[in-house]
């Protein structure tokens, strides 16, 4: 497999297609941006190299991040198994840790399928300064790497506030110690159990046989805000995707068709030659529940249900510190058509939306997915480390 | 039958500020070259983040203060969406549900009396860039993308053209008075909805809006062939009126429909989720009333009041750095009438001599005040005072110690005045004696040579009488 677009020497830490790197070209996967290189490198990727990390290179990304786990990029070679550059680069222990961009779950789906961890952040604790955005309002830049001590790591070194970002909190640093977990109490959300195949049911319950061994308290409940969470952020997510890819239009940089009369050709032929399908499908759903008609309905509603869940979710963390889930619902993906992707991707998201739509911190480790409340990072290193320590 | 002519405005206006509104790129007033102000920013190059400038929100709520709104304390960006290559995002960064102020009024005089006009709100956008055609090719300059505007919408309560001109030229005033905006040409646009009903009817007619006017005369004109049309269409049916946008030839002094695909499209809005709501507390807002300069008429009676003459005032009102140079030495103490010709009358002729303007002028107020002060405590005369200006202006001296090192001080007490007179009556004896023998000339001579001697401190007045008690 090949896991690079740009390769640099010596470097330790991998960044998605998704992340400037000054100079470097950057194309978030897509053949729209081919060629651009940005002038400046994103605000995670100055603060890791001014700490004495050295950048290895850029890994392939699935066009904008909107499929399932990179399997449709512009510039890879296509697999029949499906795994993540990223992913696979860290769990070939080539690089120390990889940055990638959580809009729509792919990082988490990567991750779990190549069993290593990755850290989806509370909203706001990382600059989203320098990453091809797609969904201002629920996608964070997260750390892959082996284990949880690793990502603390890493972590501690990209959080804090940054200026060049309005959506960026105020506070300096964040609370990533590792403790023990013991007397924690976890659920496992029986919704989602359902929605997983039996070898994913299995290393959910085989994760919770381990956390119990350390002393935490796990126990199956009913949680019936997933897919209520899902559509809700498949709304936001492809109107604001819609609205930010629109800049991408071959006049100022990227690809320009050959063939245009007039302006109006020169976009429409354009975008019809840089966009692949799915991204077609998301500007189209997008620009749909944004229309005059449906936005009612559609976007403002979402953004309602945005901030019911939240409160769901918050008396939920009353009683729990995580929730345990499948990140997604099989061990393997297979080959699949581009045309079957809106409908499979937006499937698979019911596992990792809730975490995109209300901005709570996501960890997948050992090929599930845990999640706790706004700025319980260390909640959830904790429990992974508890694990990570049995598993040696 | 007669017709009441019914009219609403939206004005944009360009805000005065040193950096964009979501970039820190220069305003494009200092671009020489197309582009020169453009960063990733404000190109819309991916990874870029819009950051708010604050003093864009302190110039809207200003302006909303000066137009009697209420300021709102929670307020949002929307994003409008539309393809054109002149807007590098493909959306331009706008308020629609959260404006920054609302519900606010201003009052004209008229030539047909006082009349109130409804502000329905006041907000804050970016401009977009510019489209600069040659030959087969068109080019882009974005040096104008992300300069901060407000807009000022209007309840539809204008009656005439000549009110919709009156209010610009008000709004003109305030604004230069507020800082908001030097409303150069250009740097304020209209857009004008306009409608015709019978007399004593409630009912509106048919409204059609003319784009994008910058000209005062240009939106009278405009407004008065428009009006002309909407009656002909209903006294002699010569047309069916449709809502419609239509554009103003200057040319011909006429309005045109835009094609529908102008005009017809759903911008799809929706809150913009890179900009976080902003909140306008107690304090912040208290900070911006402060500030706020008190409004032109306020302003212009007061200056009145001090003696200032019409003229000056004018000038004052049309210029907030040199007004409020004014009230910040008044404020220290000068005479508001003394204040006013030092500024207007010495500053202005110092500047005048090197090609400049009173907006080229870069003097503090405690400097100037403490030149004013001086002379007003008799130190110095206003000669010395001038001499002492043109020094600060050229080259930012401490007025009080210049005056020092020039000895312009000392020699202005009497027993120096005198000492100077004796020795220049010692040096010329011819001329004191033609003096003696009636020669009024050499009076004058003597005078200048003492002046020479004095470096032009003293009060000259004072020096003559002393040099001619002298010679008696």
């Amino acid at each position: 497999m090949k896991y690079y677009t740009v390769k640099f020497d010596n470097g330790n830490i991998a960044v998605d297609d998704t992340i400037l790197v000054k100079d470097a070209v950057s194309s978030a996967g897509s053949k729209i941006l081919e060629g651009f290189k940005p002038l400046f490198s994103a605000e995670a990727v100055t603060r890791l190299e001014n700490k004495g990390y050295k950048i290895a290179g850029k890994t392939h990304v699935g066009e904008f991040g909107l499929d399932l786990v990179g399997e449709f990029s512009y510039y890879s070679e296509k697999e029949d198994t499906l795994k993540g550059a990223a992913s696979e680069l860290v769990a070939s222990g080539e690089v120390k840790a990889a940055l990638g961009v959580d809009m729509n779950g792919a990082t988490r789906r990567c991750a779990a399928l190549s069993e290593v961890d990755f850290l989806k952040p509370t909203y706001g604790t990382v600059s989203r300064y320098g990453i091809i955005s797609c969904a201002a309002s629920g996608e964070q830049l997260g750390v892959y790497a082996e284990n949880a001590a690793e990502i603390a790591e890493i972590m501690s070194v990209i959080s804090g506030h940054d200026e060049k970002d309005g959506t960026s909190l105020k506070n300096l640093s964040y609370d990533y110690s590792i403790t023990d977990a013991s007397g924690k109490k976890v659920c496992i959300v029986k919704e989602l159990m359902e929605k997983a195949d039996d070898e994913t049911k299995a290393k959910v319950n085989a994760y919770a046989d381990t956390l119990r061994k350390s002393g935490v308290i796990v126990e199956e409940i009913s949680v019936d805000i997933f897919e209520t969470a899902n559509m809700a952020w498949q709304i936001l997510m492809t109107a604001e995707t819609c609205n930010n890819v629109s800049r991408y239009d071959g006049v100022k940089y990227g690809h320009r068709a050959t063939e245009y009369k007039n302006i109006d050709e020169l976009y429409v032929n354009s975008r019809t030659e840089g966009f692949n399908f799915l991204t077609k499908a998301v500007i189209l759903y997008g620009s749909d529940v944004l229309s005059k008609n449906r936005y009612a309905d559609c976007y403002d509603k979402s953004l309602k249900v945005r901030r019911v869940i939240a409160e769901k979710f918050e008396k939920l963390m009353e009683s729990y510190d995580a929730v345990l889930t499948p990140a997604c619902s099989k061990t393997v993906y297979e080959k699949y058509d581009i045309h079957e992707a809106f409908g499979k991707v937006f499937e698979e998201s019911v596992f990792t939306s809730l975490a995109n739509l209300i901005g709570i911190p996501a960890l997948v480790c050992g090929g599930i997915q845990l999640m706790s409340k706004h700025f319980g990072e260390s909640t959830l290193l904790s429990l992974a480390n508890s694990v990570e320590k049995e598993g040696k | 039958m007669n017709y009441e002519l019914v009219i609403g405005l939206e004005t944009h206006v360009e805000l005065e500020t040193n950096s964009k509104i979501f970039c820190s790129c220069g305003g494009h007033s200092s671009a020489k070259e197309p582009n020169d102000c453009v960063c990733p920013a404000c190109s819309g190059m991916p990874g870029m983040l819009p950051v708010m400038n604050k003093k864009v929100v302190e110039l809207a709520v200003t302006a909303g203060l000066m137009l009697n709104c209420n300021i709102n304390r929670y307020t949002t960006f929307d994003k409008k969406n539309y393809y054109y290559p002149d807007l590098p995002c493909a959306y331009q960064i706008t308020q629609l549900n959260h404006p920054i102020c609302t519900d606010g009024v201003v009052t004209l005089k008229t030539s047909s009396g006082s009349r109130d006009i409804r502000i329905k709100q006041i907000h804050m956008e970016e401009d977009a860039g510019k489209l600069v055609h040659g030959g087969k090719v068109s080019y882009v300059d974005f040096n104008r993308t992300s300069v901060p505007l407000i807009e000022i919408v209007t309840q539809p309560d204008f009656r005439s053209a000549e009110e919709v001109v009156t209010y610009l030229n008000k709004l003109k005033s305030m604004f230069r008075l507020g800082g908001i905006s030097e409303c150069e040409e250009g740097a304020m646009r209209c857009d004008v909805n306009i409608s015709v009903r019978p007399e004593g009817s409630e009912e509106f007619g048919v409204r059609t809006e003319i784009k994008n006017m910058s000209s005062f005369e240009a939106i009278e004109k405009a407004i008065k062939y428009e009006a002309q049309r909407h009656m002909d269409a209903l006294e002699f049916e010569t047309e069916e009126l449709v809502q419609e946008t239509r554009r103003f030839d200057d040319v011909s002094g006429k309005t045109f429909a835009m094609r529908n695909k102008e005009t017809e499209a759903d911008y799809r809005y929706f809150p913009d989720a890179n900009l976080m709501p902003i909140i306008i507390d107690d304090e912040w807002l208290e900070k911006i009333k402060a500030n706020k300069p008190v409004a032109v008429d306020e302003k212009a009676e007061d200056y009145r009041l001090a003696g200032i003459s019409d003229k000056e005032i004018d000038m004052l009102i049309s210029n907030h750095k040199i007004s409020k140079l004014l009230d910040d030495i008044v404020s220290m103490g000068c005479n508001a009438k003394d204040g006013a010709a030092w500024i207007l009358t010495d500053c202005a002729g110092i500047l005048r001599k090197d090609g400049k303007t009173l907006n080229d002028l870069t003097i503090t107020p405690e400097k100037l005040f403490a030149v004013t002060n001086m002379v007003d405590k008799g130190d110095i005369n206003r000669n010395a005072g001038k001499k002492i200006l043109i020094a600060v202006i050229e080259n930012d001296v401490d007025p009080i110690a210049y005056c020092k090192e020039q000895g312009l001080d000392k020699k202005f007490d009497a027993s120096a005045i005198e000492s100077v007179i004796d020795k220049v009556i010692s040096e010329n004896n011819q001329a004191v004696e033609d003096f003696r023998n009636g020669k009024v000339k050499a009076l004058q001579a003597l005078f200048g040579a003492c002046m020479k001697e004095l470096k032009g401190a003293g009060d000259p007045a004072v020096i003559k009488t002393i040099l001619e008690e002298k010679m008696k």
